[in-house]
């Protein structure tokens, strides 16, 4: 179950970044990446990551891509015109992509027997729900990060009001 | 116990999500499509966090990523708040167009 959650999940994230690469129009690159975030949700589910999975639906797919939307529809943003403006990124850019794959996917293989391998539903050291561990230490241990957050958050929608208000 | 999957293919897969996440980033042209490849790598990043915490058993790596979940919505509001400032003063979302500090 495992390997065909990975291999159906994890197949249909690449494809869909592929076509938010591929795509010219921003509407449909921002629903290709929504595809994406929904499936990494299914495998943050299938690693033990129960709250993430939920989290990653809500938060991610749910608020900022309809986020995205929003601006998109705001600003009736066409289709993206190939401009020639910098010719460096052009000639960089898939292999500078390619050059950092083979990096890391080089790292990641020589380690693999390090690593092991998964399980569905991932079982924690003495711990009974995923939920409740996770919790527990968010709001004993790192209580405070977890205050200063809300303060980054404040913070930041002040910013996007100012920023975004209309010059008087 | 069905088949396994080894850590490392979510790790590989990871590294195929950020790759691609960067050669986007280079490439697009409109300001939007570049805020969502930023994006696309910030989930790739993630992906490679919570494989490590199932590696270790532990949830430390699911709270980080919970932490940047939260900075990555921040980013996104003000970042969409900028696009929308440029937008204002600029009438265009082509970023060769927005160069200020250029010349």
């Amino acid at each position: 179950m495992q390997l065909a959650l990975f291999m159906i999940f994890g197949g249909l994230a690449v494809l869909a970044a592929l076509n938010l690469l591929l795509q010219r129009h921003p509407i449909n690159s921002a629903l290709s990446l929504v595809v994406v975030m929904m499936s990494l949700a299914v495998l943050y589910w299938s690693l033990g990551a129960e709250f993430l999975a939920a989290a990653q639906v809500i938060v991610y797919s749910g608020a900022i891509m309809v986020f995205f939307v929003f601006v998109i529809m705001l600003l009736n943003a066409g289709e993206e015109e190939r401009t020639t403006g910098s010719r460096a990124a052009y000639i960089v850019g898939f292999p500078g992509a390619a050059a950092i794959f083979c990096l890391l996917s080089f790292v990641f293989l020589s380690e693999r027997n390090a690593f092991g391998s998964s399980n569905v539903g991932g079982y924690l050291n003495h711990v009974t729900s995923n939920i409740s561990e996770v919790s527990s230490l968010l709001f004993t241990k790192l209580l405070l990060p977890f205050e200063v957050t809300s303060v980054l958050i404040l913070v930041a929608i002040l910013g996007a009001v100012v920023l975004a208000r209309k010059e008087q | 116990m069905s088949a396994q999957v080894p850590i490392a293919a979510y790790l590989i897969l990871a590294a195929v999500l950020f790759s691609i996440g960067v050669a986007a980033f280079l490439i697009k042209r409109n300001l939007i499509s570049i805020f969502m490849s930023i994006e696309l790598m910030l989930n790739a990043v993630n992906l490679t966090l919570v494989a490590f915490a199932h590696m270790w058993h532990q949830v430390s790596g699911q709270i980080f990523v919970f932490f940047v979940m939260v900075v990555a919505a921040a980013e996104a509001a003000v970042g969409l708040a900028i696009i929308i400032a440029i937008f204002r003063t600029r009438e265009t979302l082509n970023v060769d167009s927005v160069d200020l500090m250029k010349s």
